[in-house]
């Protein structure tokens, strides 16, 4: 699993990342209440918006970490977003892009440095 | 709070720090011929008896709506408000809280919003309402960027029965937001025609209804249409008190319904405030422009309410909130839910049915006159007639006499060819007396 700056992880199997939102950011967002999954077949860059997670009190763009297309969302969390709280790194994972450009993994951190990361905030 | 006003020097510092040579250079934005050249035509103290004089000299030369037979709709009708409404309104509570900032604080403000919210629901036959736009006109505009937002498709077709200026104002608000706008003609019975203008890029199709002219549709054909080609159907109606009779647009097949509540609770008031109704369909409901009233529990069990889905909102969502709107039109909501808790349901029927009565008599007596022809053939409270004159001209004549006709078309649409078209509303002020003053002087002025 790799993460970036913004709180989200990437987990890969073959060409397809599945992403979501850590354990860290959903604890800050506070209880999920809705979220906004991409179109299936979006093409999507790094960095792009690639969904939108709302609490009670805020709503958080979720960008890709990679380039890719939008192959899978996770329609559960139309009917449960509180999957996002309870399981933040597994079952409440947003959306799986097939990857355009593997290498752009390279560029993310491995927990080791995410968590170095979040001891810094 | 105390008002204490600026100083000269006050006014120099202020102007030093933001770097201005003087006041006049912060409006350089305004065109020049908008630009006042001098000082403007006012003396520059009164007395308070002489101001009284003065001020009650100008208001003598006004005619007011209630003075005489009085036949103005399009938009905006007279209707008798019960002085019991003005009365609670009244209250210092009422009359001077704002929208609330710390919502949670303001439980009564709240419960009413919720009790109006509930009522509009319940009149228009849709899941969801909010807590009231501006008017109807904007809401109908919001609608529309609504609608864009939900289809993500570019284009809005305008039946040629709205009324020009909501249709005016969808325009200035899609002209910023990219929306593209298909006007239809004017027409006084043509809603069915915006079924052949929807296609794939189509994100809603606006009908209203009663529309400009009075023509009251059944718009189910229009919403399947719009339906089986993914767009959506938003329906208008300028008056509210036609809910109290006619199909509710949400049993038609609305996906939106923006309207103007300004016949239940408020007055003409020279055209405003008044109070944009606006509902929709629960599964829209997070696309809804402005504020929504809720109700929870608090954390001992007990019930209470909230402005919720606040994320939907410009303050947390900023460029990407559903819109820039952050109040609503709380005193004309509050008008609003008093009447028509005043009235119930019963007694809102048993209006409406009075106000369509009115209008019958309206229509049969003018049908009288053999240079009137009456256009409207399904009618609620309003009517369009055909003039062998120009209606603006006819308009001027009666009012010389005290009788105040209605609205000549060519006042909303000076380029519709319409000119002979004028549009009479009648409602349950309207009497016999005012009728026949009114059939009586037509028949003088196109004699």
């Amino acid at each position: 699993m790799r993460f970036t700056k913004d709180h989200e992880w990437v987990e890969v199997d073959g060409d397809v990342a599945t992403i979501g939102i850590t354990a860290y950011a959903a604890d800050q967002l506070g209880d999920v209440v809705f979220v906004e999954t991409p179109a299936l077949g979006k093409n999507v860059k790094k960095g792009d918006g690639l969904a939108v997670v709302e609490s009670v009190k805020a709503a958080s763009d979720v960008y890709a970490p990679v380039t890719g297309e939008v192959v899978a969302a996770n329609a559960g969390l139309a009917d449960t977003p509180e999957t996002v709280n309870q399981s933040p790194e597994a079952d409440g994972w947003f959306a799986k892009l097939k990857l355009a450009d593997p290498a752009e993994l390279d560029g993310l951190m491995d927990r080791h440095a995410y968590e170095a990361f979040l001891a810094t905030l | 709070m105390r008002y204490l006003p600026l100083t000269a020097e006050d006014r120099a510092r202020m102007l030093g720090v933001i770097g201005a040579p003087d006041i006049d250079a912060l409006f350089a934005d305004v065109p020049v011929s908008a630009q006042l050249s001098g000082p403007v035509d006012l003396p520059a103290h009164m007395g308070e008896l002489e101001v009284e004089r003065a001020l009650s000299a100008m208001a003598r030369r006004n005619r007011t709506a209630g003075e005489g037979p009085f036949f103005c709709g399009a938009g905006a009708y007279r209707h008798h408000v019960p002085a019991s409404v003005d009365h609670i309104i009244q209250r210092s509570e009422f009359l001077t809280s704002y929208t609330p900032y710390q919502p949670e604080i303001a439980q009564g403000t709240l419960q009413y919003l919720y009790e109006f919210q509930t009522q509009v629901a319940a009149l228009t036959g849709m899941e969801a309402a909010n807590a009231s736009m501006y008017d109807g006109s904007t809401a109908a505009a919001e609608a529309v960027m609504m609608a864009h937002r939900i289809t993500r498709r570019p284009r809005a077709i305008l039946s040629g029965g709205l009324h020009p200026h909501y249709a005016e104002t969808i325009a200035t608000l899609a002209h910023v937001a990219g929306v593209e706008i298909v006007r239809q003609a004017a027409a006084v019975d043509a809603e069915a025609d915006v079924v052949s203008a929807i296609d794939g890029e189509t994100a809603c199709v606006v009908v209203q209804t009663p529309n400009v002219f009075g023509t009251a549709s059944d718009v189910t054909a229009i919403a399947d249409a719009a339906h089986a080609a993914g767009a959506l159907l938003i329906v208008v109606t300028t008056e509210a008190v036609s809910l109290g009779l006619l199909k509710s647009p949400g049993e038609m097949g609305a996906d939106i319904v923006a309207a103007e509540g300004q016949s239940i609770g408020a007055g003409l008031n020279f055209g405003g405030p008044y109070v944009g109704l606006f509902a929709t369909r629960e599964k829209f409901v997070r696309q809804m422009p402005g504020r929504l009233t809720g109700e929870t529990v608090d954390a001992d069990g007990r019930r209470g309410f909230v402005l919720t889905l606040s994320t939907r909102e410009q303050h947390i969502r900023r460029e990407k909130a559903t819109s820039n709107i952050c109040t609503n039109s709380g005193l004309c909501a509050l008008a609003f839910t008093i009447h028509l808790s005043l009235l119930g349901e019963t007694g809102l029927r048993r209006l409406a049915a009075l106000n369509h009565a009115r209008a019958r008599r309206l229509a049969a007596s003018l049908g009288e006159v053999p240079a009137v022809s009456v256009l409207t053939r399904r009618f609620f409270n309003e009517i369009a007639v055909g003039l062998p004159a120009p209606a603006a001209e006819v308009v001027e004549t009666l009012a010389g006499q005290g009788v105040i006709a209605g609205v000549p078309f060519s006042r909303l649409a000076p380029d519709a060819g319409m000119d002979q078209v004028l549009l009479l509303a009648a409602t349950e002020t309207t009497t016999e007396g005012d009728i026949a003053v009114l059939t009586s002087a037509l028949k003088g002025a196109l004699a």
